[in-house]
């Protein structure tokens, strides 16, 4: 029993690898939000009046929220309150990035910090068949590939690139998924967002390599806020990837991102997530806090938008990747794993809001708890009058390890017309001590035994992601690679 | 290569096994038979190392080397298999996975090199045939959704694979049909050899039909009560437990 037990701990008890701090001379506000921030921000980034403006109406909406009902409170999470005016909401490398010419112009400790975290983004090393924008903090410091992408006709550039080279396309579909009135932690970003990944596919081009943004919160006492978006024009198709990491800290930090996915008639976006950020020590001291709202609109007939999630990271995880399903035959999936250990909390699930004819989707859900880990799976599934013919798959799973932690699942559904079907399913199961004796008898460890339930259970999710990031998700669930044979 | 003495174990409090002693030397097969209850698949639990029953006197030596002090992996890595009554469903993971991942580690434990995808699958296509099983059968999650004969054939399949010295079958007949009973005893024949010993827990003579063992004992309220060859099996059947039952009864009453 207790041997067992001790296989389970070390499993979620696995250090945190990527706790190093960067030190770099940095750009940073004055701590706290006001209008002037939110000035200094647009002001930094050289933008042109529209998003000033856009970004002045969200802080004014934001300033109402906070005085009236605050933060969302629904969600199974417990924290103490936000000082909003002890964040700092803007930090830069002090070295202007977004002017330099090359990548061998870029301060070799950002490079270093990135290659620390395996994503080396110099020429000679970068990784073969997948473009990456490095976020540091506030702003992108590098994006690869982008040379050859624009032979496609590929926007793939940091946001703050786009604002500046394609401001039509950002003034068109931005806060057109996600409006800056959305929901509290929505607006805070779009008041304040300082850079993110701007994505667009061009007409009936498949966009030949993985696209993908890694997310590294370095300076003390920051927010990052971020925000990305993807268009996938008509008939096109894109695969991209986000990863993201933050130094060991026994405070708090903020993370507060939006991203808008648009697929227009017959376009295809895959969107996954390995989510990595600083859970806390097993004290539950530190960790970040991840309120990020993620929502993909499948505009066109006969598109679809697949989000795929590995959720291991932060303190609180608060985040429901969705998917509007406005254009006939239109398809949305959510695929998630989320693990909580130690005193992580993960309040997480998805909402597909049927409202095309024949539209369909498919929920595949597996929680995993460890320690006192608390995890809420959350979800809506809703068929609007003119969704005729719609359907949705749910599939909800929890697995305990230990007796401590918790499992909770709320699954809503709203079905507004008669010919749409509606199918949940769910689970909760606990690693049994019968399991680990099996494969103990077999010569097989208890840690490997643990890992193996643990990847068996996630399979349905894990093979969703592209192949570089179902090993990279595999080692960070600590699990070896399931189904190399057979 | 297996000598137990004078084993006491119990399980939450409460005394199952009250001195067992036996022996096995390589090539035997060695069948233990008992009324529900009696201490058999306890018996073989404690023997593979399951952590939920305590030791509380005796020991048991494998190979010379003390058992009970080794963690249920080694007692596998060092070549002990035990065929479960009630083999475990692992959802997700398929048999040719799980099975990869435990000769592995057995092949690591004893000095040889680890097996690749291609030279595994090859032995496991060899094996198969044994108790003819389907590769689609084992691409499927282990046990999951598998018919009791199915299960049962997967145990023998495994112990094909897994190469052991010594086996223990618990009650692997149990829930079987006659085909599948015919299959599993040719796999279980057809695995014999001179350098592997195997124990065979049943609570009925029929499979001893198909496999013939060496030595017969009955085991009855924690003790081995009776041993003897193939002939006690029949005697068993014919006369039923409640035999055995009233000579362990006047047995006790002599000694008291």
């Amino acid at each position: 029993m207790s041997k067992n037990q001790s296989a389970i701990e070390a499993l979620a008890n696995q250090e945190y690898k990527y706790g190093f701090v960067t030190e770099i001379e940095s750009d940073t506000a004055p701590r706290g939000l006001n209008e002037d921030i939110v000035r200094l921000i647009s002001t930094k980034k050289n933008e042109p009046e529209f998003m000033l403006e856009w970004r002045l109406k969200a802080y004014r909406h934001w300033v109402k929220m906070e005085r009236s009902e605050g933060e969302p409170k629904w969600a199974n999470i417990k924290y103490p309150p936000i000082d909003y005016q002890d964040i700092i909401y803007y930090s830069a490398p002090k070295q202007n990035v977004e002017t330099l010419k090359s990548l061998d112009e870029v301060d070799p400790k950002l490079l270093e910090t990135f290659e620390k975290l395996g994503i080396p983004l110099s020429e000679r090393k970068r990784l073969a068949g997948v473009a990456v924008d490095a976020v540091f903090d506030s702003v992108s410091v590098a994006t690869t590939y982008k040379a050859k992408l624009a032979e496609l006709g590929i926007i793939f550039c940091s946001f703050s690139e786009a604002v500046q080279n394609h401001p039509e396309l950002v003034q068109k579909y931005l806060g057109s998924v996600v409006p800056y009135t959305d929901n509290f932690f929505a607006t805070l970003n779009s008041a304040v967002f300082s850079d993110g990944s701007f994505v667009y596919i061009p007409k009936g081009v498949r966009c030949p390599m993985e696209l993908s943004t890694y997310f590294r919160i370095n300076q003390q006492d920051t927010g990052q806020f971020e925000r990305t978006l993807i268009i996938a024009d008509e008939g096109s198709y894109v695969s991209y990837l986000e990863g993201c990491t933050a130094p060991m800290r026994d405070t708090n930090q903020l993370h507060a991102a939006v991203v808008e996915l648009i697929a227009l008639d017959n376009a295809q976006i895959k969107y996954s997530t390995i989510q990595n950020w600083y859970p806390g020590d097993k004290d539950g001291k530190g960790g970040i806090y991840n309120f990020v709202t993620k929502r993909g609109k499948c505009v066109g007939k006969n598109s679809k938008i697949s989000w795929t999630q590995v959720e291991t990271g932060s303190a609180i995880t608060w985040k429901y990747p969705s998917c509007i399903l406005q254009g006939d035959n239109s398809t949305g999936e959510f695929y998630s794993v989320a693990l909580t250990n130690n005193y992580q909390q993960a309040d997480t699930g998805t909402k597909m809001i049927h409202m095309g004819k024949n539209t369909t989707s498919t929920i595949i859900s597996k929680g995993i708890s460890a320690g006192h880990g608390q995890n809420t799976y959350r979800g809506l599934v809703k068929m609007l009058k003119g969704a005729t013919g719609a359907r949705n798959y749910s599939q909800c799973d929890s697995l305990l390890l230990g007796d401590k932690c918790g499992a909770h699942t709320f699954p809503y559904l709203e079905v507004n017309n008669s010919t749409s079907t509606v199918e949940h399913e769910a689970s909760t199961s606990k690693i049994g001590e019968d399991q680990i004796f099996y494969c103990k008898q077999r010569g097989i460890s208890a840690e490997d035994a643990v890992n193996m339930i643990v990847n068996g259970f996630c399979k349905t999710v894990l093979r969703e992601l592209p192949m570089e990031f179902a090993v990279e998700a595999q080692k960070l669930l600590g699990v070896s690679l399931e189904g190399s044979v057979g | 290569m297996l000598e137990v003495r004078n084993l006491h174990a119990s399980a939450a409090g409460t005394g199952i096994l009250r001195g067992v002693n036996l022996t096995v030397k390589a090539g035997e097969l060695h069948a233990i038979m008992g009324p529900n209850g009696s201490g058999k698949s306890t018996l073989a639990h404690v023997i593979a190392g399951r952590e939920s029953y305590d030791v509380t006197a005796g020991e048991v030596l494998y190979e010379g080397k003390d058992l009970l002090s080794m963690p249920p992996e080694d007692r596998a890595r060092e070549g002990i298999f035990l065929a479960f009554q009630y083999p475990v469903e692992i959802p997700g993971v398929s048999t040719t996975y799980f099975l990869k991942a435990a000769l592995n580690a057995i092949r690591k434990h004893r000095g040889l090199e680890e097996l690749d995808a291609i030279d595994f699958l090859a032995l496991v296509k060899q094996k198969m045939k044994l108790v003819e099983m389907d590769q689609a059968l084992l691409n499927r999650p282990i046990n999951e959704g598998f018919s009791g004969g199915e299960k049962k054939r997967n145990e023998i399949f495994q112990m094909a694979v897994l190469d052991p010295r010594l086996a223990i079958l618990d009650e692997t007949d149990s829930g079987l049909d006659i085909d599948a009973l015919k299959i599993v005893a040719h796999g279980v024949n057809t695995l014999r050899r001179s350098d592997r010993a195997m124990v065979l827990i049943t609570h009925y003579q029929r499979m001893l039909n198909y496999v013939v063992p060496d030595h017969v004992h009955v085991i009855f309220d924690g003790r081995i009560v009776k041993s003897g060859g193939k002939a006690l099996a029949l005697e068993l059947e014919e006369k039923g437990y409640d035999w055995i039952r009233s000579e362990a009864e006047v047995a006790a009453q002599t000694v008291a």
